[in-house]
């Protein structure tokens, strides 16, 4: 009796729970197909960066015997290690070893020891062998080499990975390697310091005041987003150098070293900066101010008492963003850093320039540390912005001020300036026959054949790749977006893949280039073949830009009721069919800003790409850094100015389509 | 009607098959200079043609990160063009695949690996210079330098760029020939002295002769070949060569061990060392393997070849961790961009 009335139970419990129709097997499924994508992408090339920085080599000298040829054949055999002791010689005279680092055998047994000996027998004592190399071939395991006299010096020791926090010690023992955590720190701290109220003036120009050109002034503020980071560095060697038409202004300063750095990151940052001022500033009550002025308050403290208050979860924000954005950095002081050195490009010199991996990953993992701490903070204040505007705010209306105004043009006047004038450099150098000796119009800096970085098909492979990211990753993100929005249950998959897509935006591009070399390089991963590949630039920009563009696909999404997936659910309509017919032309707004987003990224990206492109897909940004680092600065303006018009015709472009396409799509919400 | 289609597209297919066979495709790693590329291509071809190079370029730090990362799986089949350091880094990684070149015994000896059959060989040099920009060396009134021990001298305060050894080959190979030629002591000495009077260190090794050329520093310590270049763009450029004799390096061609093409990049090494391959490095370069052929490039200065010195490369191969080390401590900790 009880048995059946259970198993009754049962059914009705089956009953109850809605049908995992095929259409939620599909969402399950693709969520897990994203989740796969980010994991592959992210995730595991990461945890490779970790493993990487803790391998350690050293010389397994215990592994290694030498005997002597005696006239009945070979004395017994001695270990290096005992000769080691012997000695009291130091392995590699103390010095670390790394990968590359070789022990030559004559080196570490005397002369005198091996005075008359014309032959040695070398036996790698190891399983797995490559104990040492003779003239360049790899010892196998357990096997007995014979040596005559004249190639003992052809004889190397190499040494042996194991795991362990060795390198960390190293690099936070290293004087010069350290020196640079505390250099980016200062340097980011200044940035943040002249940024964020300059910023915070510039949209207060914008949104407060009732100065004229506000259009004009906030199109000249985005301007920096289009280029990369390296054209101001270049623009102002050009305005500050030793040959700069306003050197002078320094007063016998170098323009290479902290102030280039800190000028070149506050113009490549102020854009972020006030992007989110102005977000700031757009959401504030006039109640509020005419309490404040009835309460007979002067402008001076209502500004202190209301306005800065009112954005102080945005002035916070931008500080963490711009911080973030200068820490991570590596083209503004490559270009004009001189010897100044900072976190990011120690990671490029010890790649590039000393093919220390190991070492190059241990700077990945604390360039990461302050990164991800940045993103954490800011994410917090950001949540708790949502609640400050109420329902019942009155939008701020600014008043006439006539000296305000005036005031402020002069002001907003100067940044745009400054900004402009930054670009007009580059583009007039890039023009100029022989800078500064011979000023003749030319275009011989345009014919980047007789110059390094891949020319003119670097250029249109970068304006390839920012097609194929942002037509590609438009979709993937806004796809993902809505599984994480508006799927139904699989609550542990989707807060899984909201967890993935807001790691991105704390991982450095230069940490996430040199991740996806470890990963993909690997011949033991089956995904190798995309190594040098479009493919692998266009899954490492996708990622390395998918959080802000997750955060605008979400904010669309969750604008909509989930009233209509109802709807569509009691219609019995697929999830896609609703994802098609409603959710994206509603989204498109949203869509289409993502696709701009990642089009102008990927255009100015270098430190993502610098490990990965190859010599068939090398890129305009990459070419503008590798054509500075050979010197030719000239071709390097023309290159960057050559990103810079391809962003701004896309974007005027797709203003223009946008305009006219939104306009029949948005129909709707107008009556 | 249909068949004959089908015979045709056959035929065609076939045929082109038969094209893809003959025609080998060879993946060349190499640090050439870009404008060289395609004229030593078309001179290899016209030579093999039955062998076409894919050329796969960068800056020598870069090609060499990118050759030893993909060790464990190399894509090249061969190196054209690297630094002779950078083989030698490769040649202990084992990655090298050791061969006699047809021709190797015209060689200069200096130019070959000395193990038999060697792993690499040699084609052209390139010899530190000092490229003084005239106009802006008048300005300052300053005298024009005849060597290294000159650019110590206080007047040239400020006034010399120099590559970063760490990141750049050209400036490792002046740090280990200022090490050959004053001995330890001398040579750090002589550095400590000459970082005084230093304005920056750069990051590529033809960067401060191109600066120097643009009067971004008066004194640029880099190679003769991008001053040769800049002079005939019109920059006010004087290449010196030093009076104490000058470091050098050589660009060298080796076989990547485990190549499916062992036998076509064999035939490549034959002719990186032929007379035809001296002829064309000699258009851009001084200095080739070979010394008869030689002959003097417009804008070159005179006496490179007595200058070069007795360079050790074994020795500056064994000890680059050790001088990398010291001078990194020394010169590269100081935060101040002078």
């Amino acid at each position: 009796m009880t048995v059946t009335a259970q198993h009754d139970l049962n059914i009705t419990r089956r009953r109850v729970q809605p049908k995992a129709a095929k259409d939620e097997f599909w969402q399950r499924g693709l969520i897990l197909v994203v989740i796969a994508y980010l994991f592959v992408g992210l995730v595991l090339p990461i945890a490779m960066v970790f493993t990487k920085s803790l391998q350690n080599f050293s010389f397994q000298t215990d592994q290694v015997t030498v005997a002597f040829q005696t006239e009945t054949g070979f004395d017994t055999p001695r270990t290096l290690q005992s000769w080691f002791e012997e000695t009291g010689k130091e392995i590699n005279n103390g010095l670390r070893p790394t990968e590359r680092t070789r022990l030559a055998i004559v080196k570490v047994i005397p002369k005198p020891a091996r005075a008359g000996i014309e032959a040695f027998q070398i036996t790698d004592l190891s399983e797995k062998g490559g104990q040492f190399l003779i003239d360049g071939v790899l010892s196998e395991g357990g096997t007995t080499y014979e040596v005559e006299r004249k190639k003992l010096s052809k004889v190397q020791v190499k040494p042996q990975v194991d795991y362990g926090l060795g390198n960390y010690g190293y690099y936070f023992s290293s004087p010069a390697l350290f020196h640079s955590i505390q250099n980016s720190f200062l340097i980011a701290i200044a940035v943040v310091v002249i940024v964020v109220p300059l910023a915070f003036g510039y949209a207060y120009g914008l949104m407060r005041t009732n100065m004229i050109g506000k259009g004009f002034f906030r199109l000249a503020a985005t301007v920096p987003v289009l280029v990369p980071s390296l054209l101001p560095a270049i623009g102002l060697i050009y305005l500050f150098g030793n040959q700069g038409i306003l050197t002078p202004l320094l007063f016998g300063q170098s323009i290479y070293g902290p102030i280039g750095i800190i000028l070149a990151s506050v113009f490549f940052t102020f854009p972020h900066a006030m992007i989110i001022m102005i977000v700031a500033l757009s959401s504030s009550d006039q109640r509020l101010y005419e309490a404040s002025e009835v309460l007979g308050a002067s402008k001076w403290r209502t500004f202190w008492v209301v306005t800065l208050p009112g954005a102080r979860y945005g002035l916070i924000s931008a500080g963490f963003v711009v911080f973030t954005l200068v820490l991570t950095d590596f083209g503004v002081p490559k270009v004009i850093g001189g010897d100044f050195n900072m976190l990011a490009l120690d990671i490029y010199k010890q790649v590039i320039g000393q093919q220390n991996f190991q070492v190059g990953a241990v700077v990945s993992v604390v360039l990461l540390v302050p990164a991800v701490v940045a993103f954490a903070v800011d994410r917090i204040i950001s949540r708790r912005q949502v609640a400050i505007m109420s329902a019942k705010a009155v939008p701020y209306q600014p008043e006439d001020d006539p000296f305000l105004d005036r005031a402020m043009l002069i002001y907003c006047g100067s940044v745009a300036l400054f900004i402009l004038g930054v670009i007009a450099m580059c583009q007039f150098a890039a023009l100029a026959q022989f800078w500064p000796y011979n000023l003749t119009p030319s275009l011989t800096h345009y014919d980047f054949s007789k110059v390094g970085g891949g020319g003119w098909s670097a250029y249109w492979n970068s304006v390839k790749l920012a097609f194929l990211v942002s037509t590609f990753g438009a979709c993937a993100v806004f796809i993902a977006a809505n599984l994480v929005e508006k799927a139904r249950g699989f609550e542990l998959g989707r807060n899984f893949l909201q967890f993935l897509a807001m790691m991105p935006m704390a991982i450095p591009g230069m940490v996430l280039g040199l991740a996806y070399i470890f990963f993909f390089n690997d011949p033991s991963n089956p995904l190798n073949f995309l190594y040098g590949t479009m493919a692998i630039l266009v899954i490492n920009t996708s990622i390395h830009l998918w959080t802000v563009s997750h955060l605008t696909a979400s904010t669309a999404l969750k604008q909509m009721d989930k009233e209509f997936e109802a709807v569509a659910m009691s219609l019995k309509q697929p999830f896609w069919r609703m994802l098609s017919r409603v959710s994206a032309p509603v989204c498109l707004p949203a869509i289409s800003e993502i696709w701009l987003y990642y089009f102008v990224n990927a255009m100015t990206t270098v430190s993502a790409v610098v490990f990965l492109y190859s010599p068939s897909t090398q890129l305009a940004s990459v070419a503008v850094l590798n054509m500075d680092d050979a010197g030719d600065i000239a071709a390097a303006a023309a290159m960057g100015m050559m990103i810079f018009y391809t962003n701004v015709i896309v974007r005027v472009g797709y203003s223009l389509l946008t305009g006219r396409l939104l306009g029949q799509l948005q129909a709707w919400r107008h009556r | 009607m249909k068949l004959a289609q089908f015979l045709s597209t056959a035929a065609l297919a076939a045929g082109l098959a038969v094209s893809a066979q003959a025609q080998t495709e060879l993946t060349v790693y190499t640090a050439f200079e870009s404008d060289d590329l395609q004229r030593y291509k078309e001179a290899f071809e016209t030579a093999n043609p039955d062998i076409s190079i894919n050329w796969v370029r960068d800056s020598t730090g870069i090609i060499t990160a990118k050759l030893l990362a993909e060790k464990d799986n190399p894509t090249a089949d061969a190196v054209w063009g690297l630094a002779g350091t950078s083989l030698l880094m490769m040649k202990s990684e084992g990655m090298l695949e050791a061969y006699e070149p047809a021709g190797v015994e015209a060689l200069d000896t200096r130019f070959v690996d000395p193990a038999s059959p060697p792993s690499w060989v040699g084609v052209d040099a390139w010899v530190a210079a000092i490229c003084v920009n005239t106009v802006e060396l008048e300005k300052s009134g300053a005298a024009m330098p005849t060597g290294w021990k000159d650019l110590i001298k206080p007047e040239y305060a400020g006034m010399v760029a120099m590559p970063n050894p760490a990141s750049s080959g050209t400036g490792f190979l002046d740090v280990s020939s200022w090490i050959q030629l004053f001995g330890e002591e001398g040579g750090w000495d002589y550095m400590d002295a000459l970082h005084e009077n230093i304005a920056f260190y750069t990051h590529s090794g033809s960067k401060p002769c191109k600066q120097a050329a643009r009067g971004e520093v008066p004194i640029g310590i880099s190679f003769a070949f991008p001053g040769a270049k800049a002079i005939a763009k019109g920059a006010p450029l004087e290449v010196v060569v030093p009076v104490e004799g000058a470091g050098w390096e050589v660009e060298a061609a080796a076989i990547i061990a485990g190549t499916d093409y062992a036998e076509e990049a064999q035939r490549l090494m034959d002719w990186a060392v032929s007379e035809d391959a001296m002829k064309e490095y000699n258009q851009g370069y001084a200095v080739v393997a070979i010394p008869s052929v030689a002959k003097p490039v417009p804008n070159y200065p005179e006496g490179v070849l007595e200058a070069m010195i007795e360079n050790d490369f074994e020795w500056a191969a064994n000890n680059r961790e050790a001088i990398l080390k010291e001078w990194t401590e020394r010169y590269d900790g100081k935060s101040e961009a002078k």
